[in-house]
């Protein structure tokens, strides 16, 4: 099976060499990355050939990498029923540059666009009817992009003095508590004495090294919930202090 | 006689009419009575399901698996739990994989019974409705008595299922599989060869094969356009191809076919329990990798080491190895597939969720073109849609 695929793989960056960047096989599935000027080709020769016949396109999604640039990357999933097997093709873009839309080739890509669009603000050029398509009319802001809070800015309700649904700024009684499981001081939110040294230039000195050492195991991750409740202790233990 | 000025008419379908299947604003475009343009506007029940997924570790996601498509939920944890074990590289001992088989079969019966009496209240038959929703509910009996929660079963994780059935419900549901093809004959009667119900549906929303692919059609649609295709035999998972089944196909494309698929498949689902409960293989139901699946609540008792390892599953979570993978199985409604990237953290990093009715409703104005506008009603009733899948 990973064999036809590698032979695949290689017969499609074959065909298409100004196209196809790359292919590789990661868990039996084949991925290819291609350049994004190229995309309505490289569907339509997965599409067309008589070796590939990935006659259905079965999903398109984005996906968001802020540390990378470009930092989008649009995935194609494309099944073939022929051969029974599935390719993915990956393109790269940012928030300005549009991804030329492949409805041409395949009139399901159209709503996936859309969803695109909506979730991440991926740009799509010529693509027929590029609305938002999940949220709400009217809603601002992309909401699956890895800077978007997962509580989001507003909230609705119904007000009964105007008779309408309004929409209000979010408000929490608690932070949401994103807990970050990668740190091994995980829950360790609160200063220990001697840490302010750290962040001053002038008192760490030669201390820096292990100082900087354990304020870097922080995460920028974490939430400020927990430093409230340390500001809490902290106030409560200056109570009895005194 | 003056001119007058003819203008189309527009409609709003929804979002609170009862043959809408849920909340689909459909914008109609309208000729006298037919119908020029269809523009469904979905979203209303958009919950950001993928991004509540990507703030979850990996076993708190699931339950959101069970709240996408309702109707048949245990089939969507199929496809997560088994993306994730694709990523951990993780085996499910044989009795989980046949209790899963068993539980999706079960989903697959849930989900056709429902889809095929509401289309056929949408157009007009009332009976079959009450004849086959207490079969449904037995069955969300069956599910309580394996999981503990009549719908949202959240009982497929990653590693196997949840907790083992007890041993007497395994007897009741053949006991219920021998008394239900009594009652898929009984539906038929009322509906396979009823005039009215044929001048509904036959030769309405005509869709073919080359246009299920341009579509993206998947599942019974694709199948009632004569398209032999079914994930369950070409791309088996969790022991598929160890069962006789077969694939009914269609002929036409239209409604009527894609009515009698779903009858038919409700006969297939019954030939697999049935073999499902003849051949319940015994030993574990989930995975032995303490590093995923919780320990016995007994071991933890006398076993420090159990306790430990629940602890850290049920606060931290497990951490999956970075990688990624589209994995697709066969719900009722179609292909229903996760594409799950994991950055090697207890999270998932991003877990798109491919549901077959998105694709489905996307073509309601090639369906319904030229239609009357009561064909749009059945038209939305035979592509099965379900908007808890469709909007996440």
């Amino acid at each position: 099976m990973d064999l036809a695929l590698q032979d695949l793989g290689e017969y499609i960056v074959g065909h298409l060499p100004d196209e196809v960047e790359e292919n590789e096989i990661k868990l039996g599935e084949l991925i290819l990355s291609a350049k994004a000027e190229g995309i309505i080709k490289v569907i339509h020769f997965l599409r067309d050939d008589v070796s590939c016949q990935f006659k259905q396109l079965v999903d398109i999604c984005g996906v968001d990498y802020p540390d990378r640039s470009p930092r989008f990357e649009v995935v194609y999933n494309l099944l073939s029923l022929v051969h029974n097997n599935r390719v993915r093709v990956k393109i790269r873009t940012d928030e300005e540059t549009p991804v030329p839309s492949v409805t041409s080739v395949f009139s399901a890509a159209n709503w996936w666009e859309r969803e695109a669009w909506d979730m991440y603000g991926i740009y799509f050029s010529e693509h027929p009817d590029l609305r938002r398509i999940l949220t709400d009319y009217g809603f601002e802001g992309h909401p699956l992009r890895k800077d978007f809070p997962l509580t989001g800015y507003v909230e609705l309700r119904y007000d009964d003095e105007q008779k309408r649904v309004v929409y209000e700024p979010v408000k929490l009684t608690q932070e949401y508590r994103d807990f970050d499981f990668l740190s091994p001081w995980e829950g360790v939110q609160r200063m220990l004495p001697g840490d302010e040294k750290a962040g001053d230039p002038e008192l760490a000195g030669e201390e820096a090294g292990t100082g900087g050492a354990r304020t870097g195991t922080k995460k920028v991750g974490e939430t400020g919930g927990g430093e409230d409740d340390n500001d809490d202790a902290e106030a409560r233990d200056r109570k009895k202090n005194a | 006689m003056a001119e007058t000025q003819i203008r189309n008419f527009n409609l709003n379908f929804g979002p609170q009419h009862p043959s809408a299947h849920g909340v689909l604003r459909l914008v109609l475009e309208m000729d006298g009575e037919i119908i020029e343009r269809a523009d469904p506007h979905i979203g209303l029940l958009h919950r950001g399901t993928e991004k509540l997924i990507e703030h979850k570790n990996y076993l708190q996601a699931v339950p959101y698996f069970d709240r996408l498509d309702y109707v048949s939920p245990q089939n969507q944890e199929h496809a997560f739990a088994l993306a994730v074990e694709k990523l951990l590289g993780l085996e499910v001992p044989p009795r989980g994989q046949a209790l899963r088989v068993l539980f999706a079969e079960i989903g697959r019966v849930l989900n056709h019974i429902f889809s095929v009496c509401t289309f056929a209240m949408d157009t007009g038959a009332m009976t079959p409705m009450l004849w086959m929703f207490e079969e449904r509910e037995k069955l969300m009996e069956f599910c309580e008595r394996a999981s503990g929660a009549r719908m949202h079963m959240n009982y497929f994780r990653p590693g196997g299922v949840a907790f083992d059935v007890p041993p007497e419900l395994l007897d009741d549901i053949g006991a219920w599989a021998a008394t239900f093809p009594k009652l898929i004959d009984d539906c038929e009667t009322l509906l396979t060869e009823n005039r009215i119900f044929k001048q509904r549906t036959v030769d309405i929303g005509v869709i073919t094969a080359d246009e299920c692919f341009d579509w993206g059609f998947t599942g019974p649609n694709l199948r009632a356009a004569g398209v032999p295709w079914d994930l369950r035999k070409a791309q088996p998972y969790d022991g598929y191809e160890r069962f006789d089944f077969d694939i009914p196909i269609g002929k036409h494309g239209d409604c009527y076919d894609r009515y009698l698929i779903r009858i038919h498949e409700l006969r297939q689902s019954l030939r697999i329990i049935d073999q499902c409960l003849g051949d319940m293989p015994g030993g574990p139901c989930k995975s032995d990798d303490r590093k995923i699946t919780p320990p016995r609540r007994a071991d933890m008792k006398n076993s420090m080491e159990a306790l430990i390892h629940h602890f850290k599953l049920y606060t931290e979570g497990y951490h999956v190895p970075a990688g990624e993978t589209y994995t697709a199985v066969e719900a009722p409604k179609g292909e229903f597939a996760v594409y799950l990237i994991s950055d090697g953290t207890n999270k998932p990093y991003r877990c798109k969720i491919r549901a077959p009715g998105f694709a489905h409703l996307q073509a309601m104005e090639l369906l319904s073109k030229g239609h009357m506008l009561a064909d749009v009603v059945a038209n939305i009733g035979s592509l099965d849609v379900v908007f808890g899948e469709i909007d996440r």
